[in-house]
């Protein structure tokens, strides 16, 4: 999806932040934030692409709000959708928390969905024959899926170079959606950032994977 | 939920999903603690470090490493979640590798941990794959223009790490002694290995 995760090339967000050695976690609830969040895949019965695609449809405004913030939103999304929860049950949950008297409302039917898995983690052979070899030039496609996609849209309708065959693996837009693992081809492809960015572009390659039905061949 | 609903405090979201999930026996305080500590205690720079300590010291392991990182990690030791195929990018006097995540927070948690504040803020996110000279200045780093600027977006499976030079004056450190000048930003590649 078109959504306010796919930042690559944006402008007006400012200078980056200071590096400094912090810990993992700020404040204690972002302790367990995170570990709600990757426990969140298996509560509700999904995967690790479902779960980033929930974070995309965090609203953008929440995004924007904290790491940890669109992280807790995100997992909720996740079981909201598997029927693990409702959003009106956690705020009745909070608003409980902070001494307010409401009714909590019923628990929602669970309903997680049923995508049968190869295998651990995410590496899968593929039998079929790579379409791309080391050194093809290709264009990333200009595809818009409305679902989840690791297609981001600076590089979609540019062209680059093959420069390596990762390890083939689950398909991310499929799985995401429990439509199968799909799994597919993947190719390190390098751009030359005016390409990218124009004839005024700072001189620099990017190097981005991207799955073989992301590529078309350029002739 | 829905764009239109009203700002739960973080913090108290977190409670009340807590609550709600451990009642219904999906989650456990002790769960959470022992995984939470993984990532506090074990699992870290500290990691890297060992790793790029061992690769500046012993060519034999620095060759393997470059051919197959996950291997070569997890001789070590260090593998697990968002580690299932590590690459490492080799910095040199004429090559600066820098590593994002422009769709999401993808980092090669055994040998990091946990991705740090600014790689997962829009303006890294945004801006390292349109202007990383920029914004490596910005961090502290002015790269000369002859050196080769390349950028890489993790956006499928596979997770990236960079072998940052080593520092001159290091030539007597033991392995140990080394590990203590790398850095997690040096890994990422908007930093350097720290000078003795």
């Amino acid at each position: 999806m078109d959504g306010i995760h796919d930042v690559g090339g944006m402008q007006g967000f400012g200078h980056v932040q200071e590096l400094t050695p912090a810990p993992p976690f700020g404040e204690p609830w972002e302790r367990k934030a995170f570990a709600i969040g990757a426990l969140s895949a298996r509560i509700a019965g999904t995967n690790l692409h479902a779960f980033r695609h929930a974070i995309e449809r965090v609203p953008p405004q929440e995004y924007l709000s904290g790491y940890w913030n669109r992280w807790t939103i995100g997992a909720q999304i996740m079981m909201e959708d598997s029927g693990i929860v409702t959003d009106e049950e956690v705020r009745a949950r909070a608003a409980r928390l902070s001494g307010r008297d409401v009714p909590e409302p019923q628990p929602p039917t669970p309903n997680k969905p049923q995508m049968p898995s190869g295998g651990a983690g995410n590496l899968r052979s593929v039998e079929r024959p790579p379409a791309f070899a080391v050194g093809d030039r290709v264009r990333a496609a200009d595809l818009h899926p409305a679902g989840h996609t690791r297609l981001p849209r600076y590089v979609r309708g540019r062209a680059g170079t093959v420069t390596a065959l990762q390890p083939s693996a689950v398909f991310s837009d499929t799985a995401a959606h429990f439509l199968g693992e799909n799994p597919q081809h993947c190719y390190a492809v390098e751009f030359d950032s005016r390409e990218l960015w124009g004839q005024e572009a700072e001189p620099f390659s990017l190097s981005i994977d991207l799955f073989e039905p992301y590529l078309e061949p350029v002739t | 939920m829905t764009s239109a609903a009203e700002h739960l405090d973080p913090a108290l979201r977190v409670e009340a999903l807590a609550s709600l999930l451990s009642e219904r026996g999906l989650i456990d305080e002790a769960i959470i603690e022992r995984f939470v500590k993984t990532y506090e205690q074990s699992v870290g720079p500290m990691n890297g470090a060992k790793v790029v300590a061992k690769a500046w010291t012993d060519s034999d392991y620095r060759a393997r490493l470059l051919a197959d990182g996950t291997a070569a990690i997890a001789e070590l030791g260090f593998k697990g979640p968002q580690g299932e195929h590590i690459v490492v990018l080799e910095n040199s006097p004429t090559v600066h590798n820098v590593v994002v995540c422009t769709l999401c927070s993808c980092y090669p948690w055994p040998v990091l941990g946990l991705p740090p504040s600014w790689y997962k803020d829009p303006a890294y996110r945004s801006r390292i794959v349109r202007e990383p000279r920029q914004v490596l200045r910005e961090f502290g780093l002015d790269l000369d223009d002859q050196v080769e600027v390349r950028v890489h977006d993790s956006s499928s499976e596979v997770r990236y790490m960079v072998l940052p030079e080593r520092p001159a004056g290091t030539e007597s450190r033991s392995e140990e002694e080394l590990a203590a000048l790398v850095t997690r930003d040096a890994m990422v590649g908007v930093a350097r290995a720290a000078a003795p």
